[in-house]
């Protein structure tokens, strides 16, 4: 019996999240009384191994393979099976990533269970575990229980768990080599790249007043632009806006855009779904303008105001102006 | 080309939520349904490549009778004929159950590519296209932002985190899942609403598909804990806004 976290990289570089994961599995792990492993999958990863060494866990596994270079799939759904089948853990945790979304669901297919996949928070009952997972859009919660023998998979939302809390131990390093076989993987990856350089940086604004939904149609951008204006705002928005090209997409903040933690952050016809909070969550003072009151934006407000955003921002840019002594 | 399109019917985006008596569900027989927003793109993206290369659009869904609705809609935007996997509670199987289900309906149609959203907005788990490939033994990949069809083969531009994208090459068949705002979507015509009620729409059950059994299960569903105390300012537009501008001015000091 033991927990297995997965920790991420991409080109020798983590992805912070595997962190957050990590606790979550010594927590679990402490409460399960169980051994906690760790496995980071890759091309030359040794160094990474020992970083990850440096962590309260039992071992890391360096799963280690050419054809593992560069994320694939196929390739990553063959190593870590192969590792699973090896190690035998009961419970497999991810960081909720867009690596992890296109390969673990099929992971957890060859071992007949699901991906509980976007979970917030986990406590176990009677020895097995509970997931707390969003159900639509962030508007509830759901508590999922997994049953079958295992093992159990799950891949935890950015921010559910402390990554400053992490216990320092030292690991043993266990080189892995899974047997993979260049045919088998269909998926011809190519390089990353960027759109085009980007020339709004919305990580070093001091207030950002960012737009959703609720604005309805392009012709009524201006009245929030208004108001960033009259507040010296950035101008941001939320997926939705930018995929309709109302706005460009390099002033999209959320887990496909920028990861922004501004003085204010102020979200306008925002309702607040998981990909838009883990872009904003880190805002020192946030402002919630949204006609309805269940919101999931609501429940990271610092301040909130229910109504209609169509009368409430020209109503702040009169009261803001005043303030400043412009009007 | 053979095109299906996997979409799903989940409450309209503005519903108010009220969990039911058993605590495991929401109250359904008060709310509207539309299309998950991702499998209109989904749809959407599958009506350009048929355009482009020929061929075929074939609307997959399973859910209640009231489906049938959303399917009817995805027959008018242009899909050629449908298939309706008639399951009455479609909320209680896991992905792996649904994905089961679609893979069971999809075997004998010999598909070239399947699409389908990137993620439902109701249950959320964002990985019934992949199961489903997995299922099939083809290849999948997610987060799609564009495909180009090359005979047997096809390129398609997958999103990554923080503004990031990569080419990825693969044979066909595939599943692919698409991101919202790959394509712009198109409103059914009113010809297409009349050619719609002439399509053929098979209907096949559970039981011909075989089980659907889940390892996963909700067990309780409720509106979320607030971590955080909001203090919200009342009264009409113009009052609530100056007590905003007074915190900001005064205790935050950004104005």
């Amino acid at each position: 019996m033991s927990v297995l976290v997965v920790l991420e990289q991409t080109g020798g570089k983590w992805n912070r999240m595997s962190w957050e994961t990590l606790m979550a599995g010594q927590q679990l792990a402490g409460e399960l009384g169980t051994d906690l492993h760790a496995a980071i999958a890759g091309s030359g990863i040794a160094a990474l191994a020992a970083e990850a060494a440096a962590k309260k866990c039992s071992k890391v596994y360096a799963v280690e393979h050419d054809l593992l270079k560069d994320y694939t799939a196929d390739a990553y759904t063959a190593a870590i099976e192969a590792l699973i089948r090896e190690v035998k853990p009961t419970l497999v945790l991810f960081p909720h990533t867009y690596q992890v979304r296109d390969f673990a669901p099929k992971l957890a297919t060859r071992f007949s269970q699901v991906l509980i996949s976007d979970v917030i928070a986990v406590r176990i009952e009677s020895g097995s575990p509970v997931f707390v997972r969003l159900l639509f859009q962030g508007k509830l919660n759901g508590d999922v229980r997994v049953s079958g023998g295992g093992p159990y998979f799950a891949s935890l939302q950015a921010g559910s768990f402390r990554a400053e809390a992490l216990e320092a131990g030292s690991a043993t390093v266990e080189n892995f080599a899974p047997a993979l076989d260049a045919a088998s993987i269909r998926q011809k990856p190519e390089a990353p790249f960027r759109e085009s350089a980007r020339a709004v940086d919305l990580t070093t604004a001091e207030i950002i007043v960012s737009v959703g939904r609720g604005i309805k149609e392009k012709d009524n951008i201006p009245i929030v632009e208004e108001l960033a204006k009259a507040l010296g705002a950035e101008l941001a928005a939320s997926r939705p806006i930018c995929d309709a090209g109302w706005l460009p997409m390099e002033r999209q903040v959320g887990s496909s855009g920028q990861t922004v933690a501004p003085k204010v952050y102020m979200a306008v016809g925002i309702s607040g779904a998981i990909q838009h909070l883990v872009g904003m969550k880190g805002a020192k003072t946030i402002v919630a303008i949204n006609k309805d009151a269940n919101a999931p934006i609501f429940e990271v407000a610092d301040y909130g105001i229910v109504g209609d955003l169509f009368e409430v921002v020209p109503a702040l840019v009169e009261e803001v102006k005043k303030a400043k002594g412009l009007a | 080309m053979k095109i299906i399109v996997a979409i799903k019917q989940v409450p309209v985006r503005d519903s108010q939520l009220r969990v039911e008596a058993s605590g495991r569900w929401i109250q359904e027989n008060d709310l509207s349904f539309e299309i998950n927003e991702p499998d209109a793109y989904a749809l959407e993206e599958a009506l350009q490549l048929k355009e482009k290369h020929g061929g075929e659009v074939i609307a997959l869904c399973a859910g209640p009778a009231r489906a049938a609705q959303t399917i009817r809609e995805a027959l008018a935007k242009g899909a050629d004929r449908a298939i309706h996997i008639e399951e009455e509670n479609l909320n209680t199987l896991d992905t792996l159950g649904v994905a089961k289900l679609l893979a069971g309906a999809v075997k004998a149609e010999n598909p070239d590519l399947i699409l389908t959203g990137l993620q439902s907005d109701d249950l959320g788990y964002g990985q019934t296209g992949v199961v489903l490939a997995e299922l099939m033994g083809i290849a999948s990949s997610t987060i799609i932002m564009q495909v180009e069809v090359n005979g047997q083969s096809i390129r398609v531009k997958r999103e990554l985190e923080d503004g990031w994208f990569q080419h990825i090459g693969m044979p066909l068949p595939a599943v692919l899942t698409i991101q919202s705002g790959i394509n712009k979507l198109r409103y059914a015509t009113l010809m297409g609403i009349k050619k719609a009620k002439l399509k053929e729409i098979k209907k096949v059950t559970v039981s011909e598909l075989g089980s659907a059994a889940s390892t996963a299960t909700i067990d309780k569903i409720y509106v979320p804990h607030k971590s955080k105390q909001t203090q919200i300012f009342e009264g009409d537009a113009k009052t609530a806004a100056a007590k905003l501008v007074e915190k900001l001015k005064f205790e935050v000091r950004v104005i």
